[in-house]
């Protein structure tokens, strides 16, 4: 019983041991002190990766992804404020690289779009309950089954 | 009327349903579109293929419109496009000049030797620095460059016969007659 614990708790430790491995190797980076590296990976993750469009930059393993997530230490290690990188890919690929859409004449119905759904909805709602305040009670025997 | 009110609603969702449908097969939705299009053109110098001592840039090919066709040895679909370019590729009445794109130069070179080079120049960027500046994330791309050096189209993916004569050979008409 205490071989078999000790062969899951080898294997356990082995598996966690494998991915930090791994989480390090993919992309070793010389960050100058932790907050550095949590702002690299704060601001890669809500980056796309262009060639791999469902992963973010920080988790991808394609080249391009490593590509730019190097122009983008580089550029941190030139002072660049999170919003100078941003616009600096934008500028080159376009609002895609973002994950989050700015809010502008094109992305307008997709960020009020479901306002506007919810406003119709509660419009017909409030009609209805309206009307059948009007029409006392609610389950009135003059429904002629068009209670759908 | 009432009655019909839930035959309208289904209807609405199910124009919905075929416009979405529609548009996605209308065009590629992993196509990024280039904000680049009617910018100038990132400045860039770049070594050629053959003879990396001799440096190609911005400024040297600036008077005349160009394409700039990004390949490389690894990249799958630019052995599909390349049958095309070969074909094509005199034709445009313009250079068009070859971006090795994040590829080993001797791999470029056997590669072009293997399969035929449409290109008047190759030009090398083995680190891919300057694609992102152009917002190259894969290859084959294509670019037409005019002679002020602003892109003015660009290609994602494969040019095939059919992207030649639609697209890319009218915006080359185009410049050529703006051109004085």
């Amino acid at each position: 019983m205490t071989g078999r614990f000790v062969r899951i708790a080898a294997l356990v430790a082995l598996i966690a041991l494998g991915s930090a491995a791994f989480a390090q190797a993919i992309d070793p980076l010389p960050f100058r002190d932790h907050a550095e590296e949590l702002r690299f990976q704060h601001l890669t993750s809500q980056l796309r990766c262009l060639v791999c469009q469902d992963e973010d930059l920080a988790d991808s393993n394609a080249d391009f992804a490593r590509d730019i997530r190097h122009k983008v230490f580089e550029l941190m290690q030139q002072g660049k404020s999170d919003a100078q990188i941003k616009q600096y890919l934008v500028d080159r690929y376009s609002d895609f690289v973002l994950y989050d859409p700015p809010v502008n004449g094109r992305t307008w119905l997709l960020w009020f779009g479901p306002l506007l759904i919810l406003i119709a909805g509660g419009v017909v709602v409030v009609n209805t309950i309206r009307k059948r305040g009007r029409a006392g009670t609610p389950t009135a025997p003059t429904d002629n089954g068009d209670d759908w | 009327m009432t009655r019909l009110v839930p035959f309208f609603g289904f209807a609405l969702l199910a124009v919905l349903l075929g416009f979405g449908i529609w548009w996605n097969s209308a065009h590629d939705p992993t196509a990024v579109p280039s904000p680049l299009i009617n910018k100038p053109a990132p400045a860039y110098v770049l070594p050629k293929l053959d003879d990396p001592a001799r440096m190609v840039s911005k400024e040297s090919m600036l008077g005349k419109p160009y394409l700039v066709n990004v390949f490389a040895s690894w990249c799958f679909a630019c052995g599909e496009e390349h049958p095309v370019l070969m074909a094509e590729s005199k034709s445009f009445g313009i250079p068009v000049i070859g971006y090795d794109y994040k590829d080993d130069p001797n791999d470029a070179k056997t590669w072009l030797t293997q399969h035929g080079n449409p290109y008047d120049t190759v030009i090398a960027d083995q680190s891919g620095h300057t694609a992102i500046d152009f917002g190259v994330y894969g290859a084959p791309e294509t670019f037409l460059i005019d002679g002020k050096g602003v892109i003015r189209y660009k290609r994602i993916g494969p040019l095939t016969p059919d992207v030649i004569e639609q697209q890319l050979k009218p915006a080359i008409e185009a410049l050529q007659k703006e051109a004085p």
